[in-house]
């Protein structure tokens, strides 16, 4: 299991909790590793357009896609969900890796300054996931999973794998294409349920 | 209604995690892995480690206790105490931090806000706040773990760090802080209305109501409690259960 490194995350964080759950992750930004991995996780914490810059400064563009199109499973976390998409409109309109279609954008606001839910989002949340999803299927409805962002992946809805409720909208919060998985919130931080998504994925 | 976040603060003294009143009188709870394995065992939603020398000496040594926490404790970890430079940003969150909750560096140079959320996003920049009361509606925002003054008043300052990409502010009340007493409301209200990002209360807390109370009238997104659960007046569960109780949305677990 190869931990993309370039760059842009808490890896450390992540690596223990993959550990944790009987994993053996390696931490690697060698395109030869993404070439022979049978699982990727892609972590990503900052803006899309620099996360993108230090992904293509790294030369990991082209790998990450081939390994997408070999049918590796993958993991994107946080802003590595949303580099899956097509665009991202964070300070200016950015290129994604176009695995998924859709933009991500900023998070619904609300109209009352001191009761909406505010932005950035920060804090643990209850989702709704598709059940049917192999991985986002361990998360309970009473499980709360931890969000730090501002931005969401607006997914094309047959992509959509799972909601969350901000402003009274329904806001995409994973993304699901074949193999390929992005969750916007941090399992790695999220307690014994995100510890239970990881362990999922880790036995696929 | 989103749950409120509860926060474990461990202030840090070299190996231990230490508690005074006014951050002031410290004396020895515990070793800081420990503890916040325990409180996470026990549902915390986060730790805040603050070391409370590393601004006089300059030299933090806290990123060993951060990296030996993050190996099983997979809940947000704050690191604040002495972070004076990008490097410092870089290395505490190599070791497993999460976010910087940063007070002297920026008081000193506003522009260090700016810099770190630039390169690591606004999300893992906390400013935090150490508000002495002067007199009603006013407070100036101290330094150096309570022990500088700035000159800086709270509620100009908290806006101009939000404006600079300050993602979250700790409001620590250093008038309320370890008295039990409960939380500074006015500061709190006062700041909650300026400032769009999430504010965490922290100072005061000694029962359930306080908190109740800073969520439900001061709206705060988190609060953080140390002599709480230092001194066991309530264990992080019991803690939720009254809270829930009362009708404050809380994360079970």
């Amino acid at each position: 299991m190869i931990v993309v490194d370039y760059g842009r995350g808490n890896l450390f964080s992540l690596k223990q909790a993959l550990l944790h759950v009987g994993g053996a992750p390696k931490i690697s930004s060698d395109p030869a590793d993404l070439a022979t991995a049978d699982k990727i996780v892609f972590p990503g914490v900052g803006a899309f357009g620099d996360a993108m810059e230090g992904l293509r400064a790294a030369g990991l563009v082209g790998p990450l896609k081939d390994a997408i199109a070999r049918g590796t499973p993958l993991l994107g976390i946080c802003v590595g969900c949303q580099l899956l998409l097509s665009l991202g409109e964070e300070f200016e309109t950015h290129q994604g890796l176009d695995v998924i279609p859709g933009r991500v954008a900023l998070l619904p606001r609300g109209n009352d300054p001191q009761r909406s839910d505010r932005i950035p989002n920060v804090g643990w949340r209850r989702i709704r996931v598709n059940a049917a999803d192999p991985i986002l299927g361990t998360l309970d409805a009473e499980d709360y999973v931890y969000f730090v962002h501002s931005f969401a992946p607006y997914a094309d809805p047959d992509f959509v794998a799972a909601w969350l409720d901000y402003n009274g909208q329904e806001v995409p919060v994973a993304v699901r294409r074949e193999s390929v998985l992005g969750v916007q919130f941090h399992p790695e931080k999220s307690g014994d349920a995100g510890l239970r998504l990881l362990e999922a994925f880790r036995k696929l | 209604m989103h749950p409120i976040r509860l926060i474990s603060r461990l202030d840090i003294k070299g190996p231990n995690v230490i508690k005074g009143i006014h951050l002031e009188g410290l004396r020895v709870v515990g070793k800081p892995g420990d503890l916040a394995r325990a409180y996470y065992k026990d549902g915390i939603d986060e730790i805040l480690y603050m070391d409370t020398v590393a601004s006089l000496y300059g030299r933090s040594s806290i990123f060993g206790v951060i990296e030996e926490t993050a190996r099983d404790v997979f809940v947000p970890i704050t690191i604040g105490g002495g972070i004076r430079t990008v490097d410092d940003f870089k290395q505490a969150l190599r070791c497993g931090a999460d976010k910087v909750a940063v007070n002297t560096a920026a008081v000193k140079r506003p522009e260090f806000i700016r810099e770190t959320a630039a390169a690591f996003g606004s999300q893992c920049v906390v400013l935090s706040i150490e508000a002495k009361r002067h007199a009603p509606g006013q407070w100036e925002a101290l330094c150096d773990n309570g022990r500088e003054t700035t000159g800086k008043d709270v509620l100009a300052w908290v806006q101009e760090a939000v404006s600079l990409g300050a993602g979250e502010i700790i409001l620590t009340s250093v008038d309320m802080e370890g008295t039990k007493k409960g939380f500074d409301m006015d500061l709190i209200t006062r700041v909650r209305e300026l400032v769009e990002v999430p504010v965490i209360a922290c100072g005061g807390a000694g029962k359930a109501e306080h908190i109740s109370a800073a969520f439900l009238n001061g709206n705060v997104d988190a609060v953080a409690c140390a002599s709480m659960f230092h001194y066991k007046l309530a264990t992080v569960s019991e803690l939720k259960s009254s809270l829930h109780d009362s009708g404050v949305p809380v994360r079970l677990s």
